[in-house]
């Protein structure tokens, strides 16, 4: 009789060892937690990219690398920061954290779920060693036809399989997070009572299979353009170089929002949590969130005001883009009001997501600057669009993950991660990403344009400082990975519920949380 | 809308010194009336950011500092106000109309590029700028003149750099004050942009389009600035100067070029009956290649495969003579190789590729005269 309770206990918990666990697991701990490792690695590999770039910038005249591998480095930074470690790493939450907040056993999909995860190290493998033939995409992350086709340097078909792979990848883990929140939600849980969190997840889901379709497509464009003839992109054909830019902003604008709509979700998790009070306006969050995808859709030419665009379109574009300022604003104005006579305490989430709010806030009033057209043609393609974006993806995205991580840390790992260390990693990379990325905006409203191996005089002494400050960002990165690994191996003992003023259903469950959670659905009133 | 009506007391004096306005810090002011419009919409909308983030972040710091666990402030439990959420949405909306509403007057001004008094095309290639006057004959090329001494530190020692690091051209653009000067720009190649922040102008030049730009300067000088859009190897090496002259100077000028250009053509006749030494090519064919060639071939002739081959003991470069010269002169369509016929004199194509025959060892000892060029090519 034991021996068959056992038995069953033991089928229940079972799980392979070694590399057979993680090459065959279907759980959606082990695969988020592989996603995450994966967005980590990725993270400091772009990063390292980029300190290279920092490297050669922090003085005038070329000094370590040639102006071809600087564009090979620039490109592939980008493309590993936005395809390898942000949205990986998103993934990585939804798969840990949705199904125990919706009270599911798992996700929808568990076999689609493996898949997409382990097709994407493929992707970035082609992408990596296109480095080692002949070099990698120099064409920027954006690859503007007919730069990426007819000029390209060979580097075309690696660049757009592992695109093709990468999308494939994201399309198959949106429509798991799509099916797993419409079918899986715990009894009583109606979509109003969803975890914001949750939300934003869905949207974005919704988000990822509208758009990544359309970068499948262009991409597939400019391979057909380079090595089979076509014309797409090319006047002396027939095409058009602009209709480029117009059907990869369409993918690239709602992109943008994929990366910051979760960022929205954690922090409007982790505010509540920390001001013991709750989540102020939940349902106008729930709307904005909405406006803003459906806005995303209906802005992509901003991108494009000096491609000569007609009188009309440019202020249509301009109109949309400054609408987005609303919504926007609506849930900055929610956080705050959220903090607002709560009895707030500083535990290193907060301090990251305390960091979001208000650096972002400058990413999106830098945004509203680069919506006004006319004044856009100045700012366009300088370190000024640069400053802008790096607000909203490092210190909005990034700054978003990390407050998840140490979050949920005690939930995942059963231990309370050192709490002094977690401090100096913050502090030392909000002191650091703004020393980074702030004379950014100098640089550029001074007239430095973005992506150039070499500069004027005049910018070399904000460029150094920039440099030091990318330099320090990068290291402090290496104090997270401290904590992480120090808290997978040991230190306190986490309870169930480390936070007091957190709410939620993952709380419910011991800290680690248990292989699987909810096998019987909990019951929501 | 003068940016001093602007001034809101909340900023502190700081923000509007006028140092502030020229500074190292800020967009510049430009010496056109669009570009003062421009910079005044810029601060306009900064001002408005810094108020709102003035509220925004005081009204944060302000829990932080009184509402905090550790002061033992008790949470209140308010956690919706449809009066609230209305009340920062109007008014947010009622503070972009009033931002989108001189900026439609601006763009409309920016988009109106009728009625010009001078017509310039602006051409960009891989990576130069070329520059036509409409109805009066008068083009040249204009590139990088900072020596690569200067900037490339990794080929050995870098000389000092000048003043205008980057910022130097052989032939800058000539235009006059005073008149309405329209820009019709395109591209040979890939997509570039025609970038100068004193103009406010900044315009995509896209291969087999034509797009438009226009500008109006009050005051003579000159102004610089750069391809703005990633334009391959030598994006950060392609800058644009443009010298603003009084309106009889620039009559002047442009009747001197013209004056230039009928001379060029008899030089180029003159040329063709003339003989040259080895020495003689080989010396002008060093310096052309330098500044034509050197770029994507490596001034060492081994270029930068596999986009930019080698010339060192390259087929084209030891066999067919011809062929050699049928490259030079058209290019390769397809690829970054241009079609320098145009670029160049026939003395100086002849020169180039006597020099590409017989230097780092490839020793063919051919001698290309400039009637050998006119021959093969018929140009």
């Amino acid at each position: 009789m034991t021996t068959a309770t056992d038995a069953i206990l033991d089928h229940h918990e079972h799980k392979a060892t070694g590399i057979k666990r993680w090459l065959f697991t279907t759980n959606h701990k082990d695969i988020g937690s592989m996603y995450l490792w994966f967005a980590f690695i990725m993270f400091l590999l772009g990063g390292s990219m980029a300190m290279v770039i920092r490297a050669e910038l922090f003085q005038p005249g070329l000094q370590l690398i040639n102006p071809d591998f600087f564009n090979q480095l620039t490109t592939v930074h980008g493309l590993i920061m936005v395809f390898g470690a942000v949205m990986p790493a998103f993934v990585g939450l939804a798969n840990w954290m949705i199904p125990m907040m919706i009270g599911a056993p798992d996700m929808a999909l568990p076999r689609l779920n493996n898949w997409s995860f382990w097709i994407l190290p493929f992707a970035f493998s082609i992408l990596l060693m296109s480095f080692f033939l002949g070099g990698a995409p120099n064409f920027g992350w954006t690859f503007y036809a007919p730069l990426s086709t007819t000029y390209s340097n060979g580097s075309t078909a690696f660049f757009v399989f592992a695109v093709h792979i990468m999308g494939i990848s994201s399309i198959m883990g949106a429509i798991n997070v799509i099916v797993t929140i419409i079918n899986m939600r715990a009894p009583g849980m109606s979509y109003m009572k969803m975890p914001l969190f949750v939300w934003t997840f869905l949207i974005t889901a919704y988000l990822l299979i509208a758009v990544m379709p359309v970068l499948a497509g262009v991409v597939t464009m400019v391979l057909t353009d380079t090595y089979f003839g076509t014309s797409f992109f090319d006047a002396s054909g027939g095409g058009d170089p602009v209709m480029f830019q117009h059907i990869f902003w369409f993918f690239g604008h709602p992109e943008v929002y994929i990366m910051i709509l979760p960022a929205f979700g954690i922090v409007s998790t982790t505010i509540p949590a920390f001001s013991r009070k709750k989540l102020f306006g939940y349902s106008s969050m729930v709307y904005a969130t909405s406006s803003i995808a459906f806005l995303s859709f209906i802005v992509w030419a901003h991108h494009m005001f000096t491609t000569g665009m007609p009188l009309l379109g440019e202020l249509f574009f301009m109109y949309c883009t400054m609408l987005i300022a609303v919504p926007t604003g609506v849930k900055i104005f929610n956080w705050m009001a959220t903090m607002w006579r709560g009895s707030i305490s500083f535990e290193v989430p907060m301090l990251f997501s305390i960091a979001f709010v208000i650096l972002f806030t400058i990413g999106g009033f830098s945004g509203l600057m680069l919506a006004m057209a006319p004044v856009d043609f100045q700012y366009h393609d300088t370190y000024f669009v640069v400053a802008h974006f790096h607000y909203v993806l490092v210190t909005g995205s990034i700054f978003s993950i990390f407050a998840a991580a140490y979050y949920w840390l005690p939930k995942w790992t059963g231990h309370m991660f050192n709490e002094r260390l977690g401090k100096a990693h913050f502090w030392c990379s909000l002191v650091s990403v703004n020393l980074l990325f702030f004379p950014m905006h100098f640089l550029g409203l001074a007239g430095m344009p973005r992506r150039i191996p070499d500069y004027a005089l005049q910018f070399a002494d904000f460029n150094m400082w920039v440099s030091i400050g990318g330099f320090a960002f990068g290291l402090s990165q290496l104090i997270f990975l401290a904590v992480v690994i120090k808290c997978i191996r040991g230190g306190e003992k986490a309870p169930a519920k480390p936070w007091d003023g957190a709410e939620g259903l993952e709380w419910t469950v011991p800290s680690p949380a248990p292989y699987h959670t909810f096998a019987t659905p909990p019951k929501i009133d | 809308m003068k940016s001093r009506y602007l001034g809101w007391p909340l900023l502190g004096a700081l923000f509007f010194n006028s140092a502030w306005a020229e500074s190292k810090f800020n967009l510049t002011q430009g010496v056109t009336e669009a570009s003062r419009e421009v910079y005044d919409l810029h601060m306009l909308v900064l001002y408005i950011c810094t108020v709102i983030g003035v509220i925004v972040f005081g009204a944060m710091a302000w829990s932080m500092f009184f509402h905090r666990k550790s002061k033992g402030y008790v949470p209140a439990t308010f956690h919706e106000s449809t009066k609230v959420e209305l009340l920062w949405t109007i008014i947010p909306i009622i503070i972009l109309i009033g931002m989108a509403y001189p900026a439609t007057l601006t763009l409309i001004d920016l988009e109106n590029n009728d009625d010009s008094d001078l017509t310039i095309q602006v051409t960009g290639s891989q990576w130069k700028w070329h520059y036509k006057y409409f109805d009066q004959d008068v083009e040249f090329y204009s590139s990088l003149s900072t020596p690569r001494a200067q900037w490339d530190n990794l080929s050995g020692v870098g000389e000092a750099k000048g003043e205008n690091y980057l910022l130097e051209v052989d032939n800058s653009l000539v235009i006059p004050i005073n008149r309405k000067v329209r820009f019709l720009i395109t591209s040979d190649d890939v997509i570039h942009s025609w970038w100068v922040p004193a103009f406010a102008v900044k315009q995509d030049a896209i291969p087999g389009f034509i797009n438009e730009a226009w500008t109006n300067v009050t005051e003579p000088g000159t102004f610089r600035g750069q391809c703005a859009e990633l334009c391959g190897k030598d994006h950060g090496y392609m800058p644009i100067v443009v010298d603003a002259l009084a309106e009889d100077e620039f009559d002047g000028w442009l009747q001197a070029q013209k004056e230039a250009a009928i001379a060029a053509v008899e030089a180029e006749k003159a040329s063709l009956a003339e003989r040259m030494t080895l020495d003689e090519l080989m010396a002008l064919g060093e310096s052309t290649y330098q500044t034509a060639c050197a770029a994507c071939h490596q001034p060492n002739g081994q270029g930068l495969p596999p986009a930019f081959p080698a010339l060192k003991g390259s087929p084209i470069a030891i066999g067919d003579i011809s062929k050699h010269i049928d490259i030079v002169v058209n290019g390769v369509p397809g690829t970054s190789m241009q079609a320098f016929g145009k670029q160049l004199s026939l003395k100086q194509l002849a020169a180039v590729i006597t020099y590409e025959r017989n230097a780092w060892g490839n020793n063919t000892g051919d001698l290309v005269q400039t009637s050998d060029v006119k021959a093969a090519t018929g140009k």
